[in-house]
């Protein structure tokens, strides 16, 4: 799993990257009332903003961490937006992408991303 | 001064314990070429009975509508408002409380604001509505920004019936932020029209009913229109009351309602403040501009009420925010409900079948003027008639009559090549006597 | 991602332990009132209107056959349900109201007297302007003060509240850049970090896109920073003055300077006019436009949250812009300018159907002509005492965010004197409820952790501002003292406990809908 700056993770499973936010950005946002998550078939690049996450006290862009095809947005987060906070970097993922590029430029290993955290 | 509590000696003992010297002390910020020394330019202290003969004066100046035989609407009406109304919505917890960002000491607020949002919900017949905007017109501009969020699409497709400073507010704002709209030549009875114009990039098509000519239409089939072109329809009522006879805008296929509700509960004040109806599909609920209010439990798992999904709006979202307002027309809204909590469904129903039986008698006695031809084919409170002269002389005329025979259509769009049409409302106010008197002096001034 | 405004806000209240419930709900004064549409009202009026000759027949299929859903109460329910409900709220008419930003001042009622004259109330916005000479006259008068007392030489009066007067004054400035054709250039708006969030929305709407200028240590615009952020691709800068951490900018002037300089052009936030109102004229500050709330400076009623109004004062740079309608007075009387296209020919539209909200108009004139020059300057001298002397005698238990030198009509503290008690902004703001206070803004400016941002305005006597600064006072000693169980479960003497917000807004209710089985006739 990597980490983008704008806490956002990405795991990749050949050519598809599932993507979401960190366990320190769903914290941050305390509880998580909404999430919009893109529709299949969706083309992303790099840094768009690609999904829509809401809590009760911020409501942020997310921002994606690669590039390519959107095939399945999580239709479990619009019923049940808590499995963000419950599951961020597991069952609270946001997107799977059909990426042509796996390299990992300019992301975050855990280790990186918690010495990261550290500094803000 | 008689709002400052502060003595003399109170302001010498605070600035003592601040620890300055004088009140300029406290003014050091401010840069000395930037601060005055004197008063300025104007009256000073007045007493309360020097300012109600000041005020006074002005407002004896002006011919209230409850003074004359009065026929004007175009989009504000004069309806009876219970006496209950003016007293409740004065009361210092209502009129001196604001928005209610601590709900544990503003429940009163927050719950006549959901029993607002359920009132206005079931009147326009849909799901949801928020707890107001500024205006009817302020909400049509709102409605077609929110349509083309929705949509992705940008461009509105407006019908020629939509009140012409309605139009003209909405483009103001929308286009300023790249939305094109497409208006249709005024018209009388041509809401369809807007049908034909329907394209893969339409985002909504607004129409209102009834128009500013007083028709009322059936939408539905415009509204299947929109929809299979993936378009929204926006309906625009200015007449709030016209809903307790006509079918709803819901039950026509509208997905955003826009409306101004001053007829319910408000006076005519000259154009504001009032207050805009807002309501829409449930699944575009997340896109609504403006405040909304939300049911939920304490911790003891009472019911209560809360300001909710406000991460839509200004405060937390700033720039990404769905729209800039901060506000809604609060006590107006309270006006607005009290109304029709006192009314309720038969009460409403009454008043709107009044307000068509007065428009009737109204028309059938101006019908019957030589040289006045009656253009409005169905209405509810409102018609439009063809004078044999240009109309804005025709009701300066009368108005040196103390008779408000209504609004000439030029008023509102000069350039419309209908300088002699005549927008005549008649609500429950209007008496037989006045109908009589504007008969018989616009026969004269018609001759 | 990014967040926003993450700290402190509300989210799902702990389950606390409290005295017995009543058994019915309802708590000595306060009745446990249920939903107009929970009462027996479905075939009730309390409104007895003639019986109408139509039955509408002649409209055919456009009738309205379904029940609406709308039930009616007698005279005597209506008024007690919302009596009752009234007495849920907090009101300025109660106690201090002390919300930072907001200016709850006294509503005098002589305003709300003045306003209901029905030469003002009662006449209609589209009636022949010789019928309305005095309400022109009205707004006319209005204009004057507000363009005297801001030494600005234009006002749009039309803008329906504090964000809608933004909307004006930056489509004003727009057009402007319109007009000498460098629009296309000017996309950036500069907006300091402490600003409402209405200046990065209106911004945003407007199509500009928004760029953050820094600020100091001491609270203030960071002069060096808007310098350099300045340029031809800049329209407009966006400053609250004074600011949002109530303070004066000290280089407004060379602020204004350097935005000109520039070819942008000043907007000011006019939300704390009530500060310097009678002292300082933003025109002699070089402000190119700025809103004016008329329900903050000019005490008309904030109405549980509305309705506003935002008229706004142009420079003539700005003036030719102002959208319609406007009001002239000439030989013949006054006239009421309804079309941009009427005579100054660049006015960039209009903002509303109307002409604004006349109602506030009459409101605003009314105290304004109580208070007179004299009155008006010590308006805003008084609401400066006032905070100064609260930040004075909280200082030495709070810790002012900005502790040096004076503020200006409110006081700002942030949380670093909670650190260690367990105690938050929002548990602070929550017990200040069960003393019988309205807390102040909370986590407002942005730019201050934990703020706490107190405004008395100058409606408060010496004597309630000794309560408040004893009841804060005793409060703070106690937080420092540990008796956390008095903030974390608070409030416990308000009509609700603390509400659950989570819960509202994950699966939003926004309305009352029959339940399953019931036989009421809603939708």
């Amino acid at each position: 799993m990597h980490f983008s700056k704008d806490h956002e993770w990405v795991r990749f499973d050949g050519d598809v990257a599932t993507v979401g936010i960190s366990r320190h950005a769903a914290d941050a946002l305390g509880d998580v009332v909404f999430v919009e998550t893109p529709d299949a078939g969706k083309t992303v690049s790099k840094g768009d903003s690609f999904a829509v996450v809401e809590s009760v006290k911020a409501a942020s862009d997310v921002y994606a961490p690669v590039s390519g095809e959107v095939i399945e947005g999580n239709a479990v987060l619009a019923s049940a937006p808590e499995t963000v906070n419950a599951d961020p970097e597991g069952e609270g993922w946001f997107a799977k992408i059909k990426v042509s590029d796996t390299s990992t430029d300019g992301l975050m290993d855990r280790a990186a991303y918690d010495a990261f955290l550290a500094t803000l | 001064m008689r709002y400052l509590p502060l003595t003399p000696d109170d302001r010498s003992a605070m600035l003592a314990a601040i620890g300055a010297k004088s009140i300029d002390d406290l003014f050091v910020d401010v840069p000395k070429a930037a601060h005055r020394d004197g008063f300025v330019d104007l009256p000073r202290v007045a007493g309360e009975l020097e300012v109600e003969r000041a005020l006074g004066a002005m407002a004896a100046k002006n011919a209230s509508a409850g003074s004359v035989p009065f026929f004007c609407g175009a989009g504000a009406y004069k309806h009876h408002v219970p006496a209950t109304v003016d007293h409740v919505i004065q009361r210092s917890e209502f009129l001196t409380s604001y928005t209610p960002y601590q709900p544990e000491i503003a429940q009163g607020t927050l719950q006549y604001l959901y029993e607002f949002q359920t009132q206005v919900a079931n009147l326009t017949g849909m799901p949801v509505a928020n707890a107001s905007l500024y205006d009817g017109s302020t909400a049509m501009a709102e409605g077609v920004l929110m349509a083309t969020r929705v949509t992705r699409r940008n461009k509105a497709v407006i019908s020629g019936g939509v009140h012409p400073h309605y139009v003209r507010a909405t483009e103001t704002v929308v286009h300023a932020v790249g939305v094109e709209t497409q208006v249709l030549p005024a018209a009388v009875d041509a809401e369809a029209d807007v049908i034909a114009q329907i394209g893969p990039d339409t985002a909504c098509v607004v129409v209102q009913t009834p128009n500013v000519f007083g028709t009322a239409t059936d939408v539905t089939k415009i509204a299947e229109a929109a929809h299979a072109a993936g378009a929204l329809l926006i309906v625009v009522v200015t007449e709030a009351v016209s809903m307790g006879l006509l079918k709803s805008p819901g039950e026509m296929g509208a997905d955003i309602v826009a409306a101004e509700g001053q007829s319910i509960g408000n006076a005519l004040n000259y154009g504001g403040p009032y207050v805009g109806l807002f309501a829409c599909r449930e699944k575009l609920v997340r896109q609504m501009p403006g405040r909304l209010t939300g049911e939920t439990v304490d911790a003891d798992g009472k019911r209560g009420f809360v300001l909710t999904l406000s991460t839509r709006e200004q405060h937390i979202r700033r720039d990404k925010a769905t729209s800039n307002i901060c506000t809604n027309s609060g006590l107006c809204t309270l006006a607005f409900t009290i109304h029709m909590s006192l009314l309720g469904e038969t009460g409403l129903r009454k008043m709107a079948l009044l307000n068509h039986e007065k428009a009737l008698a109204t028309r059938d006695a101006l019908a019957a003027i030589p040289g006045v031809e009656v253009l409005t084919p169905r209405f509810f409170n409102e018609f439009a008639v063809r004078l044999p002269k240009p109309a804005a002389e025709v009701v300066e005329q009368l108005a040196q009559h103390r008779i408000l025979a209504g609004v000439p259509y030029s008023r509102l769009a000069p350039a419309a090549g209908m300088d002699d049409v005549l927008l005549v409302a008649a609500t429950e106010m209007t008496m037989d006597g006045d109908i009589k008197i504007l008969a018989s002096a616009l026969a004269k001034v018609c001759a | 991602m990014s967040t926003m405004n993450t700290v402190g806000r509300p989210t799902t209240p702990n389950r606390v332990e409290s005295k017995p419930a009543t058994l019915t709900g309802g708590r000595g004064l306060l009745q446990d009132e249920h939903l107009i549409f929970e009462s027996d009202g479905w075939g009730k009026t309390g409104v007895d209107l003639p019986e109408p000759k139509t039955d509408g027949s002649d409209l055919g299929d456009l009738v309205r056959r379904d029940p609406i859903g709308l039930p009616g109460l007698s005279e005597p329910e209506t008024m007690r349900h919302y009596v009752r409900l009234s007495q849920k709220n907090h009101a300025i008419d109660l106690a201090i109201y002390p919300l930072g930003s907001c200016t709850m001042k006294h509503n005098p009622r002589l305003n709300e007297k003045m306003a209901r004259l029905p030469g003002f109330a009662d006449i209609h916005p589209l009636q022949p302007t010789s019928t309305v000479q005095g309400a022109l006259e009205l707004m006319d008068t209005l204009a004057h003060w507000l363009k005297t007392l801001t030494g600005m030489p234009a006002v749009a009066l039309s803008p329906k509240a504090g964000a809608h007067g933004e909307l004006c004054g930056l489509m004003a400035i727009r057009a402007a850049h319109e007009a000498s054709g460098q629009h296309e250039r000017r996309r950036k708006v500069l907006v300091p970090t402490s600003a409402h969030g209405t200046n990065p929305a209106t911004a945003a709407f407007v199509g500009y896109t928004v760029v953050e200028v820094a600020q100091t240590g001491d609270g203030r615009v960071d002069v060096a920073d808007l310098a350099a952020k300045l340029g031809d691709d800049v329209a407009a800068i966006m400053v609250t003055n004074p600011n949002t951490c109530g303070l004066f900018e000290r280089d407004i002037l060379e602020i204004s300077r350097l935005t000109h300089e520039a070819g942008a052009y000043f907007y000011c936030d006019g939300a704390n006019f009530n500060a310097i109102v009678g002292r300082v004229r933003p025109g002699d500050l070089g402000v190119d436009a700025m809103h004016i709330n008329l329900h903050k400076t000019f005490s008309t009623p904030h109405g549980g949250g509305g309705p506003g109004a935002g008229p706004v004062v142009l420079s003539e740079a700005l003036a030719p812009f102002a959208p319609a309608p406007w009001v002239v007075h000439d030989a013949d009387g006054y006239r009421l300018i309804e079309r941009e296209e009427d005579e100054a020919a660049q006015a960039f539209g209009r903002l509303c159907a109307f002409q604004g909200q006349m109602g506030m108009y009459t409101r605003a004139l009314s105290y304004m002509m109580s208070h007179g020059s004299d009155g008006l300057r010590q308006v805003a001298e008084d609401a400066v005492l006032n905070a100064n002397y609260i930040k004075a005698r909280l200082s030495d238990l709070m810790s002012p965010a900005f502790p040096e030198g004076p503020c200006m009509h409110e006081a700002l503290f942030d949380d670093e004197w909670l650190k260690g008690t367990e105690v938050t902004t929002l548990d602070f703001a929550k017990a200040m409820i069960d003393e019988g206070f309205h807390p102040m803004t909370m986590y407002f400016p942005l730019v201050v952790h934990g703020a706490m941002l107190i405004e008395p305005t100058e409606t408060e006597s010496k004597q309630e501002l000794d309560r408040f600064i004893h009841a804060m006072r005793a409060l703070a000693e106690a937080a420092k003292a540990g008796d956390v169980d008095r903030f974390k479960g608070a409030p416990f003497h308000a009509p609700m406990k603390r509400l659950d917000e989570t819960r509202a807004a994950r699966s939003p209710v926004l309305r009352w809908t029959a339940p399953e089985g019931s036989n009421i006739a809603a939708e």
